[in-house]
């Protein structure tokens, strides 16, 4: 059986779903974000396909805008970390309940 | 390329399940480096040479390092990563969206054009990215906006009072 479009298909969704399962699963902010970085790095794997099989390059531009909001992402997250870290010493998102009413 | 892309598949997987399995977080953290550099390989198999050096820059080069900083500055290792009071749902919720997919994914027709595939693909890219008619100048200055406003907005959320 060749490589087609549908095994790079079924493999960014295999990644999305164990991104989606740690995300939500996890405590730790820190694991949660890694989950989030595994979602948007399969959604660039579908994304790319789509570029390869369907010869249009579209879809690269678009894995391109994916990565650099995943780079504003991660920095962004990881500083809101750090700074919750500093003020309650941890980073179990069970325990983060300043925005809770 | 078959025999890569399978190979590619099958660690790039067993690395993610490692990232979210694993108790010990700067072990994960090193599996995610891992899975990283397996999707620039596989973004090699699907002839995307730019995205696979950006990808190796990007992911492996700064968010990886921003990740193990953060693994670091936080020193939450000893504790490990438990999983929460929801992880069967958030189990569920997973399996449910992957049989979905797959369902979805192999019941579609899917319309392959089996031309040779363009290579290198930067200059391509370039053009698709900056043409007058139909490129994407306003989105790459927003994602420079977007960049600035994060840098901006992490130094001043972790800068000491």
């Amino acid at each position: 059986m060749t490589v087609g479009l549908e095994h790079f298909l079924i493999l960014s969704a295999i990644l999305f779903s164990i991104g989606l399962y740690g995300a939500l699963a996890k405590r730790n902010a820190v694991v949660i974000l890694m989950s989030i970085e595994i979602m948007l790095n399969a959604v660039n794997i579908a994304m790319v396909a789509f570029s390869r099989y369907g010869h249009l390059i579209t879809g690269q531009v678009f894995a391109i805008f994916i990565m650099v909001v995943a780079a504003a992402e991660a920095a962004v997250g990881l500083a809101i970390i750090i700074a919750i870290y500093r003020s309650r010493e941890t980073v179990d998102v069970e325990k983060f309940d300043l925005m809770k009413w | 390329m078959e025999i890569a892309f399978w190979i590619l598949a099958v660690i790039s997987v067993a690395s993610a399940l490692a990232v979210v399995f694993l108790r010990n977080i700067f072990r994960a953290a090193l599996f995610l480096v891992l899975c990283f550099f397996t999707i620039a390989g596989i973004y090699v198999v699907l002839h995307a040479d730019f995205l696979a050096a950006a990808q190796v820059l990007i992911y492996v080069g700064a968010i990886a390092v921003l990740i193990i900083f953060a693994i670091m500055l936080t020193r939450e290792t000893p504790r490990g990563s438990p999983s929460g009071r929801f992880r069967l749902i958030a189990f569920l919720v997973g399996a449910t969206f992957l049989v979905a997919m797959i369902l979805v994914v192999t019941g579609t027709d899917w319309q392959v054009i089996t031309e040779a595939p363009t290579e290198p693909t930067t200059s391509p890219l370039a053009q698709a990215l900056f043409s007058r008619e139909e490129g994407f100048v306003l989105p790459f200055e927003i994602a420079a906006a977007l960049l600035l406003a994060a840098v901006i907005g992490a130094i001043a959320l972790v800068r000491e009072k």
